[in-house]
């Protein structure tokens, strides 16, 4: 199969076309090492645990971000062709490298650093798994930071101010966590320029999640939560 | 047009249907507010605009004015759904089947009326 991967760093680069043997059972992932590995020693990527866990091969399949390590060829390919670039909306360092300090960046810009409400010294809170915060929370907690939705998202692309996707949801994990007290420190930090309002909705980060997480509703939980805030008067 | 690969899925289509319907209706807006002052301002302009309304070219954009509504309208109840009612999965596949049941029902007495 035709297979033409990202070259270049900065904003300069091309795709350069190489010729991979394909097999039955082939990630994308397993493409990439081919072509480093029987090809070009020089092609630059980022990989490590090939199991889905650790988030860091991200790159964009024919145009949609995905995280390579578990993404079959056979389900990719396009008229025998495939195109493998850096992820989208980040910087590039190298090949199919991207810098992903700026998602790393607004992750802590949006609060998601967790900041505890009880000392050492006094006892572990109890969570209720049954809790309904908690139940909320849940459905986030398996974010791998594969920046997948940061890549896939417009408004991101638009609006270099933009949180994105995967920080705001990390927030709206955090309003929902029975542990973390001051909520509404944690709805400032997302409600202001960049924050939750920016956000159109397209859905893009809920269709590409490779963990099947939804930041959509996230984003709009914390819009609920900001319009609940601003009705009571605490702007 | 293109639709580049990232976007191609259900939910930025119509984020781009109730844009596209949005900006199609505030272009026609100031034409028909304009339209309208003229009731006050210049009947007898107004009236050979109303006999220009005839032509079948115009009926045919009134159609795509009503489509334009349409869309624009549910758009917008589509995002206030989205955003305002925290629906689980199961909730919107009930919704969801019951609209379509209501349409199957109205569309049965519709055709018995044809």
């Amino acid at each position: 199969m035709e297979v033409a991967v990202w070259r270049g760093s900065g904003d300069r680069g091309a795709y350069q076309t190489f010729s991979v043997p394909a097999h039955d059972n082939q990630t994308v992932l397993d493409v990439v090492s081919w072509i480093q590995q029987a090809v070009d020693p020089s092609l630059t990527y980022r990989y490590a645990c090939r199991v889905g866990m650790c988030g860091s091969c991200a790159m964009m399949v024919n145009g949609q971000p995905r995280w390579t390590c578990r993404t079959h060829v056979k389900r990719v390919l396009a008229d025998g062709r495939l195109q493998i670039g850096p992820l989208r909306n980040l910087p590039v360092i190298k090949d199919l490298v991207a810098d992903m300090d700026p998602f790393f960046d607004k992750w802590v810009k949006a609060g998601g650093v967790h900041k505890p409400s009880r000392t050492r010294e006094e006892p572990i809170q109890e969570v209720s798994p049954d809790d309904p915060g908690r139940v909320v929370a849940n459905t986030a907690i398996e974010c791998i930071n594969c920046s997948v939705c940061y890549a896939a998202c417009d408004t991101v692309a638009g609006n270099p101010d933009y949180l994105g996707p995967a920080a705001l949801q990390r927030a709206w994990t955090l309003y929902n966590d029975v542990k973390v007290q001051d909520r509404q420190s944690v709805l400032d930090a997302v409600t202001g320029t960049g924050g939750c309002m920016n956000c159109h909705s397209q859905g893009s980060c809920t269709r590409f999640c490779p963990n099947e997480l939804d930041p959509l509703s996230a984003i709009a939980g914390l819009k609920r939560a900001a319009a609940r805030s601003f009705l009571k008067g605490r702007g | 047009m293109m639709v580049r690969p990232h976007r191609r899925h259900p939910l930025w289509l119509a984020y781009m249907l109730h844009r596209l319907s949005g900006l199609a209706l505030a272009l026609f807006l100031p034409a028909h507010f304009y339209m309208l002052s003229l009731a006050l301002t210049r009947p007898r302009q107004l009236d050979h605009f109303l006999s220009l309304a005839d032509n079948p070219l115009v009926k045919l954009a009134e159609f795509g004015l009503v489509f334009l509504l349409a869309v624009h309208f549910f758009g917008g109840l589509r995002l206030l759904a989205l955003e305002f009612l925290p629906w689980s999965p199961r909730q919107k596949s009930l919704a969801a089947g019951a609209v379509a049941g209501a349409f199957l029902i109205s569309a049965t007495f519709l055709l018995r009326a044809v």
